[in-house]
């Protein structure tokens, strides 16, 4: 953890953009927290507070015809992408009128028109879509590349290793971006798998790989950017390695009885978000009215957020068997004996996979 | 023409389209572990037809992906038990993203495995699983039993926006049937009544549909008209097309290569007892396999299958009925 900073990107739109990206997802975060302990949120909820440096990195280095696949904890990555705070925050409480109308929650957030693949809940059950993702590109001749983000944790599972084999073997253009946050949910890296250094692992399977320190947010920005751009122009995959920490829970359920106060206290000295600002302001780039109108817009968006997801409606259960299967017959008959009478509440999706290109 | 080479001219067909291709293990150089795709990588080329590492749950994975991508992909499994491995992927993602996503997505993928016992490769290669998949939403299960339908399946699975897992009974690629010289997909909906009769109607799918016409003709002969249906998709169950049968024969036999204990027979006999209960002139009988792992000796193979006397038995149980 000896990295030099990296250097601070030229722009003032980047640079000061990277701060605001953060400062979105903790407030973003922290009202979910908020509004979890209030009951309005259930399930489970993963906090990516301490991580954030990783998202804002990574998620403006990528295009809009990169596609996107993410973890269960995943919306800073979907704000990111462009989604709104309140379609993920109406997500979040479970109404209709959110990114999935409700049906997925805080781990499934999807937004197909921005080729937003989802949050999946299975570790590592995302990389395999992520390579076929890319196999379909690489058919296609589309020169984009299939983003995955996650967890270390996911590097003890199969299928980890045959997704870096399958990308490298039929030279895949998908990159490879592993969050490494040192626990899988309470399991340490060190008590879980022999080799801990991630992009060793990559490496192995002949894959350009590298390990970034995930808590500085121009590094990440620099190594995502030099990564995103090999794997579009040689269609080859890349891995890169995003050494970061959560400051919270795993989840909201987690007495965090597997690691010690102090540890956590000492990461929190290196919170990604005023370590940047004391960097940009140590270079004559940032003064203290701009942050806080940026803390200012962040407040309000995410208040207004809560105020959209709290107003929406639920769906109704007439509507729960609708999307199970495309051709949906019995669904088809209750549309015509009730037409008109929730219309309003369907934002999308009602063209057969037009999304994925596939309406015929 | 067999039934394996009625699959091989619908994959020929489907592979003419762009955005077709089938991967699998050793479906390229090999020929298919069952010969279905040989010479077809001559033909279409390594892009088209992809021998994939043995990676059951990260190419059955990279099917899905590709298929949100916008290709359409047939994917080969070897054999109905190595899908196992492929699990998570088929049930967590295949079958959930369109709900999950509140209806964004669609998952185009064909996936196609082979199924069943009889030719003594024992425990780990011989399973009927479709029974299983078929307690899945989401998912579509097919079980071809004709040529027919081995090759029109194919093509109406690719016409399918959602997953399609097509069950291949392992005895039946040598079978020789009628089938048209130019594919055509065929209807997915609706099982098939594949035998008039008016006295007891016989529930089958896949491997056992001939046991069962087999046992049929045995009855004639006794004076015994059996119905003989081919279930033909399992999911979505057409009960319909059973239920109106039951309702006219008033008997019902089910036979199920799959254990009874939790499975697809159980499931058609609760729906004919929830639908069709006071129509019943006799008990249901179910014909399936033993509920042992199957074994590798052919004797004890074939004890544990469902044969043709155990259902000319089950038939005339159910004539013999006194309710």
């Amino acid at each position: 953890m000896n990295d030099s900073a990296a250097t601070l990107p030229a722009d003032d739109a980047t640079a000061l953009g990277l701060l605001e990206d953060m400062l979105r997802i903790r407030r973003l975060e922290e009202k979910a927290a908020e509004f979890y302990s209030a009951g309005k949120i259930r399930g489970f909820l993963h906090l990516y507070i301490g991580e954030e440096a990783v998202a804002a990195g990574a998620m403006r280095q990528l295009q809009a015809e990169d596609s996107i696949f993410t973890t269960y904890r995943e919306h800073g990555h979907a704000l990111l992408r462009g989604m709104s705070a309140a379609t993920i925050m109406t997500e979040m409480f479970g109404k209709v009128r959110g990114c999935s109308r409700g049906r997925g929650g805080s781990m499934h957030l999807f937004d197909a028109s921005l080729r937003f693949y989802g949050g999946s809940a299975i570790v590592a059950g995302a990389l395999p879509l992520a390579v076929g993702m890319a196999l379909a590109d690489q058919m296609r001749g589309r020169k984009q590349a299939s983003a995955c983000f996650f967890g270390e944790g996911a590097m003890a599972e199969g299928a980890s290793h045959e997704s870096l084999n399958l990308a490298a073997l039929w030279n895949l253009p998908v990159l490879f971006l592993c969050e490494n946050n040192l626990y899988a949910m309470g399991t340490a890296l060190s008590r879980s798998q022999v080799q801990t250094a991630m992009a060793e692992r990559a490496r192995l399977y002949g894959i350009s790989s590298e390990s970034v320190d995930g808590m500085d947010v121009a590094a990440v920005h620099d190594a995502v950017g030099r990564a995103a751009e090999a794997v579009r122009s040689t269609g080859r995959p890349h891995f890169v390695e995003l050494r970061t920490y959560r400051f919270r829970a795993h989840s909201m359920f987690d007495a965090e009885l597997y690691r010690e106060k102090a540890e956590i206290e000492e990461w929190k000295q290196r919170d990604p978000i005023p370590a940047y600002q004391a960097r940009l302001e140590a270079a004559g780039r940032l003064t203290p009215d701009v942050v806080e109108a940026m803390q200012q817009r962040a407040d309000k968006e995410m208040e207004a957020a809560v105020r959209e997801a709290d107003a929406a409606p639920w769906e109704p259960v007439e509507d729960l068997t609708r999307f199970i299967y495309t051709r949906n017959a019995a669904h088809e008959r209750h549309e015509r004996e009730h037409a008109g009478e929730h219309a309003h509440d369907v934002p999308r999706g009602d063209t057969p996979g037009a999304a994925n290109g596939l309406a015929r | 023409m067999t039934y394996r080479e009625a699959i091989r001219r619908a994959l020929r067909t489907a592979l003419h389209d762009d955005r077709v291709f089938l991967m699998g293990e050793d479906v390229g150089m090999y020929g298919g572990s069952y010969a279905v795709s040989k010479g077809l990588l001559d033909e279409f080329g390594p892009a088209k037809i992809r021998d994939t590492p043995l990676s059951e749950l990260t190419f059955v994975g990279a099917g899905i992906g590709a298929a949100l991508g916008g290709v359409r992909p047939i994917v080969e499994i070897m054999t109905v038990n190595f899908s196992l491995l492929a699990l998570d992927q088929i049930v967590n993602n295949a079958a959930t993203l369109r709900h999950m996503c509140g209806g964004q997505l669609s998952v185009p993928v064909v996936i196609r495995l082979a199924t069943g016992a009889g030719k003594q490769v024992a425990a780990q290669h011989s399973h009927s699983f479709e029974g299983w998949y078929a307690h899945i939403p989401g998912l579509r299960i097919l079980a071809p039993a004709t040529v027919e339908d081995a090759g029109g399946m194919l093509l109406a699975a690719l016409d399918d926006p959602d997953p399609v897992l097509i069950f291949e009974h392992v005895m039946l690629y040598n079978a020789e049937g009628d089938g048209p010289e130019t594919p055509q997909p065929v209807d997915i909906d609706h099982a098939e009544v594949r035998r008039a009769g008016r006295d007891v109607t016989i529930i089958t799918y896949g491997g056992t549909l001939g046991k069962a016409m087999t046992a049929a003709a045995e009855l004639s002969a006794d004076g015994i008209e059996a119905e003989v249906i081919d279930l033909r998709t399992l999911r979505p169950l057409d009960d319909e097309t059973f239920l109106a049968s039951v309702r006219r024969t008033h008997r019902a036999v089910i036979v199920d290569e799959g254990w009874k204990s939790g499975s697809i027979s159980a499931e058609i006999t609760a729906r004919i007892v929830e639908q069709a209960f006071y129509e019943l002139d006799a008990p249901v009988e179910r014909v399936c396999s033993l509920e042992t792992p199957i074994p590798y000796p052919r004797h004890l193979e074939q004890a544990v299958l469902p044969q043709v006397p155990a259902i000319v038995d089950a038939a005339r149980r159910t004539m013999q009925a006194d309710v």
